[in-house]
Parts: C-alpha cells; sequence; structure tokens
C-alpha cells in the first residue's frame, strides 16, 4: 500500500509539473504538442548532470545544479517551438510532433556518442546515476519521499498564484483568449507567448527529470519518456486548463500508471488478473470519454493553436 | 495565358523548393553533429546513410537491399497518404501513428490466430483501422473534440490493446510476435516473381506496386472526382461547403475512415510480407506514424510527392544501419527526418517570404515601364498581349 502511494505521488508529480507546464503554453496560445520531447531533453540534462557531478558532492548542491540543468535544458529546447510557432507562424502541431522525434533522437545520439567514447565496447544509450540519485530520497519508515514531491506542490500553487493573481499571469491569459484585444491595450503578445513557451519548456525539462528519478537509477533514452508528455496532456485536458483540477487529475492518473506497475502486490486486484496495460490504458480511455461529453462547451484557451498575426482581426 | 505566373510564384515549384531546402538543410544539420561526434569519420558517414544500399557493388546484393527499403516504404507511403488525405480535408490525423499498429493487431492476429489468407488479413487490418479512424470522426463532427487530441489518446489506446491482444500469439520465450512465414504461409502476401527481380528478396511482394497504385488512386480521387472535389472545399471552408449543400459532417467522417484504413493497409503492407515481428512489450508508438507525417509534408501534400519523400526518409532510415558503430549510432537518420519534419513547419513562411520577394522584384522590373516602353515594344507587347487580342 505504501509503495502504491509512493508511486502515485511521484508519478502525480511528473504529471502536474509537465501538465502545468502545458496549461500555461496554451493559456498564452500556443499548443505545446512536444512536451514529450521537451521531457526527454530535461532528463538528459538532469542525468549527464549528475553523471559529471564530483563524487563527493553534497545533497543540497546535487539537487540544486541538477534542477538547474534540467530546466536550463527544457527552457532552452523549447525555444526552438517558441521561435518557429511564435515568430514565423509555423503550424504548432508539425513543431510539436516534430520535437517529439527529435528530442529521442537527439537524447540517443547524445548519450550513445558520450558512452562509446568512454568505451567503445559500449554502445548503450543507458545512463546510471545510482549514487546520485540518492540525494533526492528521504526515508520516512518505509515510503520514500522524494523531494520532488514537494516541488511539484509549490509549483502547483506558484502557477495557480501567477496565473490568476498577477499581473502577468491575467496578460498571458489574455493573449491566449484574445490576443488582437490584448494587443490593443498595450500587452506584447509575442513577448507574453515566449514567456509562456519557456516557461513550459522549464516545467516540461523538470518533469523529465522527475520521472527518470521516479523508481529507476538507470535511464535508456533510446525509449524516450514512454508516453508521460501526452499523458500529461491528457491530465492538462483533463482538468480543464485550471491548476486546482490539473492537480486532481495528476494524482488520478498518477495512481492508474502506479497500479501498473504495482497492481500484483494487492491480492485481489491480482486474481482478476488484468493485463498491465489495462491500467496504463484507463488514462486515455477516461479523458477521451471526458472530451466526447464536455467539448462543447470546452474550457480551452479560445486562441490557442492560431498564430498570432498583427494585422488580421 | 498558360504561362502567365512566373516560374517561381507557382505553387508547386515553391513547395519543390521549400522540400529542396528542408532536406538540404536536414542532411547538413546530421553531418554538423556527426561533425562533433568525431570529426574524422564524419564524410564517409554521411555518405554512408545517403547511399543505403548503394553501399553493395551493383548486383544482385544492391538489388536485394534496394528491396528491402522498398518493402519498408510501403507502409510509410500509406501512412503519408492517410495524413495528406486527411490534411487536404482540413484534418490533422496525427491518430495515423495508432491507426498503423491497430492495423498491425488485426493483421497479425488475423494471421497468427485464425491463419487467414492474406487479403482477408488485409481487408481485416484496414476494417481496424478505419474503425479508429472513425471514432475520431464522429468525436470530431458530433462531440467538438479537436482530431488532433483524441488521435493522440487513440494511439495510446490502441498501442496497449494491441500488446495485449497480440500477447496471445508470441512465442513463448520471447516478447515477439510468431513469424508469419512459418506459422501461417497463406496469410504472407504473394510475390508476383518480383522477389527474383530484386535479388531473391523473399519479403518484396505484391505490397510495393500496391502503395504505389493507391498513391495514384487517392490523386485521381482528390483532384479529378466529384467526391474528392467535396472533400476539398470542406477543407477549404467548412462554412461554405454547408451552405453548397455539401454535408461536412458526414465528409469528416468519411475522411477519416479512409484515412485509418490507409494506415492500417500500411501495416498489413508490412507485417503480411513477414520481415518483422511485433514486440508485446513494446512502451511507445511506433514511429512509422509520425514518420509519415514528415513524408506527408516533405512531399508537398502531393500524393505522387509523397511516394518520393517517404523512399527518400526510408532510405536515410536504412541508411543509417551503414554507419560505422563504434563511432556513430544509426539514429542520426532519425534525427535527419526530425529537422526535415521541423523545417517543413517553416514552409508556409519560405512560401510568403518567396512571393513577396518576386513580388518586389515585379514591382522594380515593372516600375520604369512607361519609359523602355519605346525601347523595346515588342516586350511589352507581350506581356499586354492577352488583353489586346
Amino acid at each position: 500500500m505504501i509503495l502504491l502511494l509512493q508511486y502515485t505521488l511521484i508519478f502525480a508529480s511528473v504529471l502536474s509539473l509537465v501538465a502545468l507546464g502545458g496549461c500555461i503554453s496554451e493559456h498564452s496560445g500556443v499548443i505545446n504538442l512536444g512536451l514529450e520531447g521537451i521531457m526527454v531533453i530535461g532528463a538528459l540534462g538532469g542525468a549527464l548532470m549528475m553523471k559529471y557531478l564530483p563524487a563527493g558532492a553534497s545533497p543540497f548542491v546535487i539537487i540544486v545544479c541538477t534542477i538547474l540543468m534540467a530546466v536550463l535544458a527544457g527552457v532552452v529546447y523549447s525555444t526552438l517551438l517558441a521561435v518557429s510557432c511564435i515568430n514565423f507562424k509555423a503550424d504548432q502541431t508539425i513543431v510539436g510532433t516534430a520535437l517529439n522525434m527529435l528530442g529521442v533522437a537527439a537524447a540517443t545520439v547524445i548519450v550513445k556518442a558520450i558512452n562509446s567514447a568512454e568505451n567503445p565496447d559500449n554502445p548503450s544509450s543507458e545512463i546510471s546515476y545510482i549514487a546520485q540519485k540518492k540525494a533526492f530520497l528521504v526515508n520516512l519508515n518505509g515510503f520514500e519521499f522524494n523531494w520532488f514531491m514537494l516541488i511539484a506542490a509549490i509549483a502547483l500553487v506558484a502557477v495557480a498564484v501567477m496565473l490568476y493573481k498577477t499581473r502577468f499571469g491575467l496578460r498571458l491569459m489574455a493573449c491566449g483568449e484574445h490576443p488582437q484585444a490584448a494587443a490593443s491595450v498595450g500587452i506584447s503578445v509575442y513577448k507574453m507567448r515566449w514567456a509562456g513557451v519557456l516557461l513550459s519548456g522549464a516545467l516540461g525539462g523538470l518533469g523529465g527529470l522527475v520521472y527518470i528519478t521516479a523508481g529507476v537509477s538507470q535511464w535508456k533514452f533510446e525509449n524516450g519518456v514512454a508516453g508521460f508528455g501526452f499523458l500529461a496532456l491528457a491530465v492538462m485536458i483533463f482538468g480543464q486548463w485550471k491548476p486546482k483540477h490539473i492537480a486532481w487529475a495528476a494524482i488520478l492518473f498518477g495512481m492508474f500508471r502506479a497500479l501498473s506497475n504495482v497492481y500484483s502486490g494487492f491480492d485481489f486486484l491480482a486474481s482478476l488478473n488484468i493485463p498491465s496495460g489495462v491500467y496504463n490504458m484507463l488514462p486515455y480511455i477516461i479523458s477521451l470519454l471526458v472530451l466526447a461529453f464536455t467539448s462543447k462547451n470546452s474550457k480551452a484557451p479560445k486562441a490557442e493553436g492560431i498564430p498570432y498575426d498583427k494585422g488580421s482581426r | 495565358m498558360k504561362n502567365k505566373t512566373p516560374l517561381l510564384k507557382r505553387d508547386g515549384v515553391q513547395s519543390l523548393i521549400a522540400s529542396l531546402i528542408c532536406v538540404v538543410l536536414g542532411v547538413l544539420v546530421g553531418y554538423i553533429v556527426l561533425l562533433i561526434i568525431n570529426p574524422a569519420g564524419a564524410g564517409k558517414a554521411i555518405m554512408a546513410v545517403l547511399k543505403n544500399f548503394f553501399f553493395y557493388p551493383a548486383g544482385p546484393a544492391r538489388m536485394k537491399y534496394f528491396g528491402s527499403t522498398l518493402v519498408k516504404t510501403a507502409p510509410l507511403v500509406m501512412c503519408s497518404l492517410s495524413i495528406l488525405f486527411a490534411y487536404k480535408v482540413g484534418l490533422f490525423n496525427i491518430g495515423v501513428a495508432g491507426q498503423y499498429v491497430a492495423g498491425v493487431g488485426a493483421c497479425l492476429y488475423a494471421a497468427l490466430a485464425f491463419h487467414w489468407p492474406w487479403w482477408l488479413c488485409m481487408i481485416f487490418a484496414m476494417a481496424a483501422g478505419a474503425l479508429l479512424g472513425a471514432i475520431s470522426g464522429f468525436l470530431k463532427a458530433y462531440a467538438n473534440v479537436n482530431e488532433v487530441i483524441s488521435g493522440i489518446m487513440l494511439n495510446w489506446i490502441s498501442l496497449y490493446l494491441v500488446n495485449i491482444i497480440l500477447t496471445n500469439v508470441k512465442e513463448a520465450t520471447s516478447p515477439y510476435t510468431l513469424k508469419v512465414l512459418s506459422t501461417s504461409p497463406g496469410s504472407v502476401m504473394p510475390s508476383l516473381g518480383l522477389s527474383k527481380l530484386f535479388g531473391g528478396n523473399q519479403y518484396v511482394t505484391l505490397g510495393v506496386p500496391l502503395a504505389i497504385l493507391l498513391a495514384v488512386a487517392i490523386y485521381i480521387i482528390l483532384e479529378r472526382t466529384q467526391f474528392g472535389y467535396e472533400l476539398r472545399a470542406t477543407g477549404n471552408n467548412k462554412n461554405a461547403a454547408k451552405y453548397a449543400g455539401m454535408k461536412e459532417k458526414r465528409n469528416i467522417i468519411v475522411t477519416l475512415i479512409i484515412g485509418g484504413a490507409l494506415a492500417g493497409l500500411g501495416a498489413a503492407l508490412l507485417y503480411l510480407t513477414g520481415i518483422e515481428e511485433w514486440s508485446c512489450s513494446q512502451s511507445s508508438v511506433p514511429g512509422m506514424g509520425f514518420n509519415g507525417i514528415a513524408a506527408a509534408f516533405l512531399g508537398c501534400l502531393n500524393p505522387i510527392g509523397s511516394v518520393i519523400s517517404s523512399f527518400f526518409i526510408q532510405h536515410i532510415t536504412n541508411g543509417g544501419g551503414y554507419l560505422d558503430k563504434t563511432l556513430y549510432s544509426a539514429q542520426i537518420s532519425d534525427l535527419i527526418s526530425a529537422i526535415i519534419i521541423y523545417l517543413c513547419g517553416f514552409v508556409l513562411f519560405f512560401k510568403t517570404f518567396m512571393n513577396s520577394r518576386g513580388a518586389k522584384r515585379e514591382d522594380t522590373r515593372f516600375a520604369p515601364e512607361p519609359k523602355t516602353e519605346d525601347k523595346k515594344p515588342s516586350d511589352s507587347d507581350s506581356r499586354k498581349g492577352g488583353d489586346a487580342k
């Protein structure tokens, strides 16, 4: 039971971080389908940082440096989306898809190059960080508390306050609802959208780092992040683009994901003999059903996905 | 009159130039990455990627590997046709990956569990893909669910579902499904003598010519039939199409059903050759569908262009296999295709740029016209010829 709680919370942290990223980006008016790729690159940044930090580094230093690197990697990578979709008015679906493919391919190429440069007999795409990972964990009576759970909770509150209580957040949301109206009162739509995409890059990158440190201590970058970026999009939709709802959605979907990992530990679930794929599938089915019944009056930002053109009305 | 638009302003020419630029830049970035990893072998490596089967001297071996590339091009052509067909109707069928997966599940299960003949497996795969497409279509038409979002959800649902279903027909000791060739030879597509042509490559079958024929068929449907015209009209302006009496909801659903069937058929064209098996522990949606997006946009959203661009993308993907594994990884090819798709996003901007450049140049050319009219009367005559005669 403790294991289920632990996995649920850590997966929920990943999902809420990434979904919040997607939420900010969409509120600014840019659909970020590339979250999956951004997660991979963020994870790569974090993993490389852990690999190259000196062995004797204190846990605090490890945590701060790794997080900073993951965030930085995510932000830098998301500029690719921002440049093309905001300044060059590219199709956001195409670019998002490209970023997902590019993320996995680039991470694999980089890690393989590093690994084979160190040891020509090791052409794998795996990075391991067994010792460094312990910095993130605190053992509380068998429950492995992970600092990222706290960070995710803080991020959640911070994003909620930012979106609804600050001038910046309200302006950002205006750009996703009606950019021309926002521009008419002197808000720079381009700047706001850039801010939205870069923030989503930061949160996505961080989410990627959390994902590869959840439960495992080595990561094979060929596998990307196994659809977690898309699951986070589902969380965001299920949460109706609102941080508070996203939190609950993340916990619910995190639980399904955790169940697919640990269901065999529960007698009544194991006796049902449901393949783990079913638990993996459920979040997507639920979101699809929710979408089917709620999309007629969807809470999605009105202008998302439409490139902003100064000249159009 | 026909040649009135200058060459550089014609849509087809612009698309072609844009695609070529995407390819060149993509390969260039790939080369730079290779240079960064290891400068010594980079030139040789990028040539290996671009050469693929030309690695072998002319003869049966080269033809055999040429055949392998073709076999894998066929499903890619189908996926890109699926994307472009939907795109012409204003739909982004990102669910093509899931429809492809559903096709894999259907044709392999039909072949391995029921030992159905190949054409029945093929129809079953098309039906499975069409079913997923229909779900997206209904959700779009009647529940206002964006087809991109429902497509993404269905991609993952079908991946996990197919994993569960195909676990029933997998080998006992490995996560891979049973071999179609040995379990159910009747389910393998007939070769029509093509395998002899391609150096005895037994996987070259009916699938390759079928994919090309279907590309032509899609071109004819879209450009030469009333049905295709209605679909394109719906894509250009949904409300105008509705006003003109076209059933826009039906058109959306039919489009996604056809798109899904094409993707499902693509899966059958690959898996009914027996060239590969499905891994039931797969944790990510196969890249075939997403590569289809690359091929569709790189091929200028033209069915014939799709065939060429699909071949190119598969060519470099297979070419990645010829890299010196101790220096570089085969994923360099994926990197190049990803960059090409990314650049395809800029095509619209590129076209606008070319048009505005063209317009400027025309301005400077036509501005001093009154002064030069005396010197070159014949020239201006021909320019205004259309009105005078």
